[in-house]
């Protein structure tokens, strides 16, 4: 019974990794095609810019990492810069880890997994994962966020050398993807109500808080937004019940 | 103060960048999974930690528009806002075809840029 069991979960697990030929994985890899040039252009050797794709792997992170390497900033001011915007990190995991854990799944894999969410992972995991039995999602995620992972790696390792000669244009038009795709993938992944308010709270209070507070916009923009458009949906919860 | 280039040895990056990136992410995720695993689903907690994040993403969204890096900081703000209205309306009316509103979103601003020449 336990070899069936593993079976069935190797079978979730490669279904996860199959994952790798969807529009999400597809579109992260072109985003990665645009991080790889910026790396390139910012002077960060090959072994470092392949090293901070798995280490990092969050795109935002890596782009102000390399954005604190250029301006020569210390190590506690990059850490800072970085710890900030990945704060985001901890509500998307926090979020994404009761849809995928059962009681028995033991916390230290969780914490080990962990490591492959990033906004990708989590809308294309919070897309699909209803679709797949609760006992098996964890080898679904871990399928799909190790094997995205890895390509990465791997592309940004292949396309290093060749990535500088991409026409400015081209570059330009990976850039803009990344929010394109974010935008639509996570508006039409939301099933709840609070969480279409909160998108429309967070795109206004981003650009809103980065004029007053730029080191924490973000930050602000999420838990305000995100407490407004909760506090919303309940208002509006009440009302339609009496 | 110690900074990425303090250092003339080879490891030295590696240790800034581990310090620096990796453990100034990962850190938020350990939390995260933390937090995560005292949540009940359909709880009241849950759906406000959801809102939160949601939020959160759409702020950087907002942001990689309007504060770009990269290439595209050239295109003009204008061009960048009215490509991912049209891209997102064509979304919308398309069934929420996500496909849709990218190509048309791109669309927009490359074929502006070449309008502008």
């Amino acid at each position: 019974m336990s070899t069936l069991s593993a079976e069935r979960g190797a079978y979730w697990f490669l279904k996860g990794a199959r994952g790798i030929a969807s529009l999400p994985a597809i579109i992260l890899m072109s985003a990665f095609v645009g991080f790889c040039g910026f790396a390139v252009e910012a002077g960060i050797p090959f072994g470092q810019t392949v090293f901070m794709t798995g280490m990092i792997w969050a795109l935002p992170a890596k782009v102000l990492l390399v954005g604190s390497i250029l301006a020569g900033a210390s190590l506690p001011a990059a850490f800072l810069t970085v710890a900030l915007s990945s704060i985001r990190l901890m509500p998307m995991v926090a979020a994404l880890i009761p849809e995928i854990r059962t009681p028995k799944t033991p916390t230290w894999l969780l914490l080990l997994l962990s490591h492959f969410i990033a906004i990708t992972a989590y809308v294309f995991t919070m897309e699909r994962i209803r679709d797949v039995p609760r006992e098996h999602r964890v080898a679904f995620f871990a399928g799909f966020g190790i094997t995205v992972t890895t390509a990465n790696i791997v592309l940004v390792a292949v396309i290093y050398s060749t990535v500088s000669n991409l026409p400015a244009m081209l570059a330009g038009a990976l850039f803009f993807l990344t929010p394109v795709y974010f935008l639509t993938s996570i508006w039409a992944s939301t099933r709840d109500r609070a969480g279409h308010i909160a998108m429309v709270f967070g795109l206004a209070l981003g650009p809103l808080f980065h004029q007053v507070a730029p080191e924490f916009d973000i930050l602000y923009a999420g838990i305000v937004g995100g407490t407004l458009a909760f506090a919303a949906d309940r208002l509006w919860q009440g009302r339609a019940a009496s | 103060m110690i900074g990425y280039a303090s250092f003339d040895t080879w490891w030295w990056p590696y240790v800034f960048i581990a310090i620096a990136g990796w453990l100034a992410t990962d850190m938020w995720r350990w939390i995260g999974v933390l937090v995560g695993n005292r949540l009940e689903q359909d709880s009241a907690a849950l759906t406000w930690v959801r809102a939160v994040a949601t939020a959160l993403l759409a702020a950087v969204i907002a942001k990689l528009i309007i504060y770009p890096t990269g290439e595209l900081a050239d295109v003009p703000l204008a061009l960048r806002l009215v490509a991912v209205s049209v891209g997102f309306a064509v979304f919308l009316a398309s069934g929420k075809r996500i496909w849709a509103g990218i190509v048309t979103a791109l669309g927009v601003l490359i074929g502006g840029q070449l309008l502008i020449g």
